[in-house]
């Protein structure tokens, strides 16, 4: 038989890209250790950080810390874990509104299984030891204690 | 404004389209469509299709595909990287500036190779969410344990939706999911696929294509002995991240609506692109749908869902009802991205 030819195929994204005076912060923050939200003229606060107001558009710079506990507002179960996710582990997947900010992100839940989770649990931040400025420097949330 | 109508459509759908190329699939919907009016390509004047590179996996895709149209000698010709309702859009537009009275488009998606959970994470934002790698239906159930837990649906209620997709396919050749015995007590007898969701709550994966032809004024009226004439058409979109959004709302449908004149007349049908039986609840409400409205009649997307042309088959179908005269006023619908943030209102008349 022909041997058959081979060859590699990469799809890529050949661009870089600079995230920005806000996006660049939250994940400098990030990398520090550090959640970021962003106030809006109103005084709330987006966490994630966003650089204009979603309904005014207007240029959004007042960063404050917030975190790194919060509540979850909802959650779902991913099991088995999907391939490209950064979790090997059936993990859940949550809305999670931080101390000091008025909108939830979504992110990861370290839990042993869906019965650990509800609906106005407190949570907090678990971070990876190695971090670099990437939304995966936070390994997930877990249920407030669980870590201590 | 000129009076523009869909005076032609024709589409396929099937579950997976395993061996069969794009251009292939396009060929004899794109053929069916012309040839129902009479019309070969040199009597098109523009031509605007849409379709996703990320589901072909490779750039420019669409490029092959105009092979399915024929474009030599060269043709005017466009393309969105959308649900071809967009292209549909478009195609209005350029009829309305003038200039051209026909128009071609088409829209066809064939996600079967892959895992279209997964693949649509590549539509979220780069930094906070695509990372994170999130698949639809994870991020769906978020949404819809949002909506239990406020109480703006009931688990009830979303069965019904899903019964009313699964009963009202049950003699459509091109649903790839339906049953003419589905309860809600049956639904909700299923194991939840991304808890609180239920398999029937979330649309069933299909590759398709369709094809529409557009005229204007009286070259509408010497192609078809009745026109589905769009009266209004508009599309809307929301904030991009989940947080700073309601999600058990979505204003950018009722926008669309409003603008397009949607609860100016009763409507006889509407066909909505819900990929979940959540976001069919929500367009209900948003797009102020009443009864009488015959929702959905054949099953909608949630019957078959083929990414990139889910939209466009809805106004097809739409548009169909008028052809043949079982309705008078309807509205097709077309969605995309993530919790329907960005949505497409299109009523059409017959005279």
């Amino acid at each position: 038989m022909a041997e058959r030819l081979r060859a590699d195929l990469v799809l890529e994204y050949p661009f870089t890209r600079t995230t920005g005076p806000v996006i660049g912060a939250f994940l400098t923050g990030l990398r520090e250790g550090i959640i970021l939200g962003i106030r809006r003229p109103d005084g709330t606060v987006l966490c994630p950080p966003t650089e204009y107001d979603p309904e005014s558009s207007e240029p959004l710079t007042d960063l404050v810390e917030v975190g790194p506990g919060g509540e979850l507002l909802s959650w779902t179960w991913v099991d088995p874990p999907r391939s490209q996710s950064p979790w090997d582990q059936p993990h859940g997947l949550g809305l999670i509104r931080l101390d000091g900010a008025d909108t939830p992100m979504v992110h990861g839940l370290l839990v042993d299984g869906p019965e650990g989770l509800s609906v106005g649990m407190r949570v907090t931040a678990r971070w990876r030891p190695e971090r670099e400025g990437h939304i995966a420097d936070l390994e997930g949330f877990v249920p407030e204690g669980a870590d201590q | 404004m000129r009076d523009i109508a869909v005076v032609s459509v024709a589409q396929h759908q099937e579950k997976a389209l395993t061996h069969t190329t794009e251009v292939e699939l396009m060929v004899p919907i794109i053929n069916e469509a012309r040839g129902a009016v009479g019309l070969t390509q040199d009597d098109i004047g523009f031509t605007c299709s849409g379709s996703s590179d990320f589901l072909a996996g490779q750039a420019f895709s669409f490029v092959h595909t105009l092979d399915a149209v024929g474009a030599v000698p060269p043709i005017s010709e466009s393309h969105v990287e959308m649900d071809g309702a967009w292209a549909l859009y478009e195609a209005w537009v350029k009829l309305q500036i003038g200039g051209v009275d026909t128009a071609l488009v088409y829209s066809y998606g064939k996600s079967s190779p892959g895992s279209l959970r997964d693949v649509l994470s590549t539509q979220l934002d780069p930094y906070y969410l695509g990372p994170l790698w999130p698949d639809a239906f994870s991020l769906a159930a978020l949404q819809a344990r949002i909506m239990l837990e406020s109480g703006t649906v009931s688990d009830q209620r979303l069965a019904e939706i899903a019964v009313r997709s699964l009963n009202g396919a049950a003699d459509n050749p091109l649903a790839v999911r339906s049953s003419a015995e589905a309860t809600a007590e049956s639904v909700l007898a299923e194991a939840p696929i991304a808890d609180p969701l239920r398999p029937s709550d979330c649309a069933a994966s299909a590759d398709g294509g369709v094809a529409v032809v557009l005229a204007a004024g009286d070259r509408a009226r010497e192609l078809c002995e009745r026109p589905a004439w769009i009266r209004g058409i508009d599309h809307r979109i929301d904030p991009h991240q989940p947080g700073v959004r309601d999600l058990t709302r979505a204003p950018s449908a009722q926008m669309a609506a409003v603008n397009s004149g949607a609860g100016n007349d009763r409507l006889d049908a509407a066909e909505l692109a819900a990929p979940f039986t959540t976001q069919e609840h929500i367009l209900e409400l948003e797009l102020g749908l009443r009864d009488g409205t015959a929702i959905n009649a054949k099953g909608g997307a949630l019957a078959g869902h083929t990414m990139m042309a889910a939209g466009l088959m809805r106004i097809a179908d739409a548009a169909a009802q008028i052809h043949d005269e079982r309705a008078d006023r309807v509205l097709g619908h077309a969605a995309s991205g993530l919790y329907l943030q960005q949505n497409l209102v299109c009523v059409m008349e017959g005279e």
